[in-house]
């Protein structure tokens, strides 16, 4: 019975996201498998992999003409503020601060420590 | 929609568990409605299970789901590596931290306090399954109020194919090609659907979905 239950509110769950079973909003690349892997095999994503991985990514998605998810730019940036690339790490803050203003608190935050280191 | 998402929701229907059953009244969204938020700060999770791992193979599953429904997630490792170097070397003493500082620092809506309660495979004589079971609370910055609470849970069985010898070798090579944890990893994302995206009982959806006005 919990199964069936468990198939109910799957299909409820499709039903809900039909309205855009056709398209997600972003693209996402190796994004969110890059944050696993730094955690449980750094070895495979040191700084200079990622950057590699999400610039890839990042075309794959402009070719695609679909935004990169929230957070994106900002895990960029952050690597290159970790590889001493302080022009590029300023960019991809600001890029995602121009995709997503929510954001802006705390890339202000970020960029203002960058500045001061 | 991506080949991913769609397996993921495939997979909420094949192999999710719902954690609460059919539950036939929708959660109250008052609150969630007056407080509807634009942004979501996602801490690590607390770590009940007895997998160490948990907490941030939960954490790198966990952008998706609510990005995809419309809202703006925070960088969850940039955040972790930020409030480390701010003092706070566990995820215990992230969920600590005052909303009046989340506004200030991170400028976020409402934060995600997930607790992960399961995480790991059980290794039985033939079957292993991968368990991965958490709760969530979303909590309004501004006003502290709690906008939302769930639970969610996904099982992945390896199965058996009814042929003893067959099963035992394939167990046996399951469990050496697939460590535990990378399995419950792989299982992490159905807990998602399971624990956010649920009608009725998940969350809203957010500003930044097609259907956030239609909901209202």
């Amino acid at each position: 019975m919990k199964r069936l239950c468990g198939l109910l509110a799957g299909v409820v769950a499709i039903m809900m996201l039909g309205g855009c079973a056709s398209r997600s909003i972003y693209s996402w690349g190796s994004y969110e498998n890059q944050v696993y892997l730094m955690y449980a095999k750094p070895d495979k994503a040191t700084a200079e992999r990622q950057v590699a991985a999400l610039d890839e990514d990042f075309e794959k998605a402009r070719s695609k003409n679909k935004p990169v998810p929230p957070g994106f730019h900002a895990h960029l940036g952050y690597l290159c503020y970790q590889l001493g690339k302080g022009d590029r790490a300023r960019q991809e803050f600001e890029a995602e601060k121009a995709a997503f203003p929510e954001s802006a608190v705390f890339v202000d935050r970020m960029l203002a420590n960058m500045q001061s280191k | 929609m991506s080949t991913r998402l769609l397996g993921l929701i495939l997979g909420g229907v094949i192999l999710g568990v719902a954690a609460t059953g059919c539950k036939t009244t929708p959660y109250d969204y008052t609150n969630f409605r007056q407080h509807h938020p634009h942004s979501i700060l996602v801490l690590p999770p607390l770590n009940e299970s007895t997998a160490v791992e948990a907490t941030y193979g939960y954490l790198s599953t966990v952008t998706m789901p609510l990005a995809e429904m419309g809202y703006y997630v925070y960088p969850v490792a940039v955040i972790d590596h930020f409030l480390k170097e701010n003092g706070m070397p566990t995820a215990g003493e992230m969920h600590q931290v005052p909303l009046q500082k989340v506004d200030e620092i991170i400028g976020a809506d409402a934060v995600l306090y997930i607790t992960v309660e399961q995480y790991g495979t059980k290794y039985q004589v033939i079957n292993s399954a991968s368990i991965v079971r958490a709760r969530g609370k979303l909590v309004d910055v501004k006003t502290g109020l709690v906008l939302w609470e769930g639970i969610g849970a996904a099982e992945e069985d390896s199965g058996g194919s009814g042929s003893i010898i067959g099963d035992l070798i394939s167990a046996a090579l399951t469990q050496v090609i697939n460590s535990s944890t990378d399995r419950a990893h792989k299982v992490a994302p159905m807990a998602n659907v399971n624990l956010l995206m649920i009608k009725d009982r998940g969350l809203l959806y957010g500003p930044r979905h097609p259907e956030f006005a239609k909901e209202k």
